[in-house]
């Protein structure tokens, strides 16, 4: 029985899978490494020269704020906000708070940027659904981490990778709820956009992605989820960020600590669940 | 010269078109296609064609191709075969951008579920048909403006679709379809979503539009009173064929096969049916020239006691029954007009059966129909139980 099984040799997918990164890295350079180098300096410009030079208290003040009016003038959230805010401050997790932030807020917006056009395309064409959705299925049942070994490969160590591989893990939902959104609006609409003259790029911006806004914030909102939860597995391959202290705790097994950064992401996760889906219910 | 002509114009849905368009021109029914090639037959070599100002109502039951057809006008869906002539152009073989051009310039479609876009306002809608055409904001407003206040929604033009009711919105989906003055309408059951009264309200306002707009209208309907209300003409649609074209009382009175027949026998005649349906060829004496003796042997030869009276002009004076007829003539009197009476109930000649009866039943005399001060028929008590009964013996004469 074995030797039925065995009867073909190992397929070198690992090697093969090797190679191709190794060529990819090779070929690719002239825009991987302006990519790392730039982009890097970028994202610390960011985090460091811009987040982090906002003092806390005002910071503190402009989320609470925000807060207030996304979710519909109710104080819930600002409170929230406050006092969560305050206690990273307090544990002194802020600038950690600023790098996880800048990630969180970069790979978001590149996902939604690269993820939107990716679903109109798919929603428009039938062989680019059936091309692309396996690869999404593919993208987000591998698991998370994997992607770090070719990110780091593509981009060294770093907020660039660490952005590289949450853009891959995060960009699957925005890609199908704007697919799902825009084959979701009625017939009649669609119909009527076209009866009436309408040419493909009108239909889509006056009539499909109105129509589809709700479903495709929908996906956004999971998208930036996934980022944040993304977090902490780009921190192995050197992202700053309140995931570092969480990784360096698990190593010391420093539970303390480990809970601090942890109390952290949470927070921040509901402010950004709360604040991306209050955008949402507010344009209905 | 007709605006639409339509010829041969099929489509069928599915894959092996090509296999099922040699059975359909084999003679095979809808059924077998489907059972053969698991195609749908959509519509089945459609012919026909609108005169300019027609409503051309396309009747059916559900699934005999109405929608389908009204689609094919303007492609929403592509023809498998058959032409679309629209003031002589042929739109199946128009590319993308002369489509385009068309269907801004000459036909605009009222929808079933309204079509409404929600995000955008009351005006924004109406003026949708402009804006995609690129013209200024300013003036599409105004255009779309003009038309909302033609269907009565000049006081809604900042609020969304959803907090209209249904009739107002469909007011709006008319007042999209204005805005772009198209010479043709496209109307897919555009009233079977509101409830009966509303309904009828509507049909009124597209009637009296029609009159002072004189577009072209094809309306899709499955209910038949609505197409007899509306239509100019009727065409009946079963399995994708189109069945019977006529005017509404060729369809009623001349059913083409019991297919019509029997989708015209539910129908309450009392509604459909009007005076001109049943009246008769009135006896009258001329009330200038004649005297008593001569409207007593018109009524002898007639066999009836009493004549209606008009004048030189032909206008219509009243009646003069038997009684006074030779009671005047004993006393002497020979001028009719000394004994004409005018008190007699006077319908017009579209007044329906329904009410002519109730006016029937409490008239001693025969009830005239009167057109332009003319007298046009008779109506006798026994003609409307007649037709009310379902007899289909209704006079034409009178035509
Ligand atoms: N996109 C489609 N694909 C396949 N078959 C279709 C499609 N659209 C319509 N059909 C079929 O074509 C036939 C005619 O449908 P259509 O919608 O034109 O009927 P209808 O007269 O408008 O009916 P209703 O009164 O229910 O609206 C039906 O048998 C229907 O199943
Ligand atoms: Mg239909």
């Amino acid at each position: 029985m074995n030797k039925l099984l065995s009867f073909i040799p190992e397929i070198p997918i690992a090697d093969a899978t090797d190679k191709v990164v190794d060529k990819i890295t090779e070929i690719f350079a002239f825009i991987f490494d302006p990519i790392s180098t730039h982009f890097g300096n970028f994202m610390e410009f960011f985090a460091e020269d811009f987040l982090m030079s906002i003092p806390p208290f005002i910071m503190i003040l402009l989320v609470a704020i925000l807060a207030f009016f996304v979710s519909g003038r109710k104080f819930g959230l600002a409170i929230f906000s406050i006092i969560g805010l305050w206690l990273i401050y307090n544990q002194d997790q802020w600038e950690n708070l600023m790098y996880t932030v800048t990630l969180v807020l970069i790979a978001s917006i590149l996902s939604i940027v690269i993820g939107i056009p990716f679903g109109i395309l798919i929603s428009k064409s039938n062989l680019a659904n059936i091309i692309i959705k396996p690869i999404l299925d593919f993208m987000q049942t591998m698991p998370a981490f994997v992607y770090l070994i070719p990110a780091v490969a593509f981009f060294g160590i770093g907020m660039v990778p660490g952005v590289f591989a949450s853009l891959i893990f995060a960009i699957p939902p925005t890609v199908r709820f704007t697919n799902l959104g825009i084959r979701q609006v009625p017939r009649e609409l669609v119909e009527a956009a076209d009866a009436f003259g309408s040419t493909g790029a009108q239909k889509l911006f006056k009539v499909e992605l109105p129509m589809a806004k709700p479903t495709i914030m929908a996906g956004v909102n999971q998208t930036v989820m996934l980022a944040l939860s993304m977090v902490v597995t780009a921190s192995m391959i050197g992202a700053p960020g309140l995931g570092r202290d969480v990784l360096s705790a698990l190593q010391r097994a420093d539970v303390g600590t480990g809970f601090v950064a942890g109390i952290g992401i949470v927070i921040l996760a509901i402010i950004i669940d709360r604040l991306t889906q209050g955008a949402n219910r507010k344009k209905d | 010269m007709p605006i639409i002509e339509v010829e041969n114009l099929t489509k069928i849905f599915g894959k092996n078109v090509k296999q099922a368009m040699k059975l359909l021109n084999e003679g095979a029914s809808k059924d077998e296609i489907l059972k053969e090639t698991g195609c749908t037959v959509g519509v089945n070599k459609a012919s026909f064609s609108v005169k300019p100002g027609e409503i051309f109502v396309i009747m059916g039951l559900s699934g005999s191709g109405k929608s389908t057809l009204v689609r094919l006008l303007n492609r929403l869906i592509e023809p498998t075969s058959g032409k679309i002539l629209i003031e002589g152009e042929d739109l199946s073989q128009m590319d993308k951008n002369a489509l385009r051009q068309a269907r801004r310039e000459k036909m605009s479609m009222v929808f079933q579920q309204f079509g409404l876009f929600p995000h955008r306002t009351v005006l924004e809608n109406a003026a949708y048909g402009l804006e995609v055409q690129n013209i200024a904001k300013e003036e599409r407003e105004e255009k779309a403006k003009r038309a909302l206040e033609l269907v009565g929604l000049g006081n809604y033009l900042h609020q969304k679709p959803g907090q209209l009711s249904g009739g107002m919105q469909q007011r709006v989906g008319l007042a999209r379809a204005l805005t772009n003055d198209p010479k043709v309408l496209l109307m897919d059951e555009a009233f079977s979503a509101l409830d009966p009264l509303i309904r009828k309200d509507m049909q009124d306002e597209l009637l009296d539009l029609q009159s002072t707009m004189q577009k072209t209208i094809i309306f899709i309907t499955h209910d038949l009173d609505e197409a007899l209300r509306l239509g100019d003409r009727i065409a009946l649609m079963k399995d994708g064929q189109i069945v019977q074209i006529g005017t509404p009382e060729d369809i009623l009175v001349n059913p083409a096969n019991e297919y019509v027949e029997r989708f015209v026998e539910d129908i309450d005649r009392s509604k459909v049916l009007t005076a001109q349906h049943i009246m008769k060829r009135p006896e009258s004496v001329n009330i200038d020239t004649s005297g008593p003796r001569v409207a007593l042997e018109r009524m002898r030869e007639a066999g009836i006691s009493l004549i209606f009276a008009v004048d030189n002009a032909r206008n219509f004076k009243g009646y003069i029954s038997a009684e006074d007829a030779s009671d005047a003539l004993k006393k002497g009197i020979t001028n009719l007009k000394e004994i004409v009476k005018n008190d007699v109930r006077r319908v017009d000649k579209d007044t329906t059966l329904n009410d002519i009866f109730s006016i029937v039943h409490d008239s001693p005399v025969p009830v005239v129909v009167v057109e332009n001060n003319r007298l046009r028929g008779v109506i006798v008590r026994g003609a409307v139980i007649g037709a009310l009964a379902g007899e289909s013996e209704v006079s034409m004469e009178n035509e």
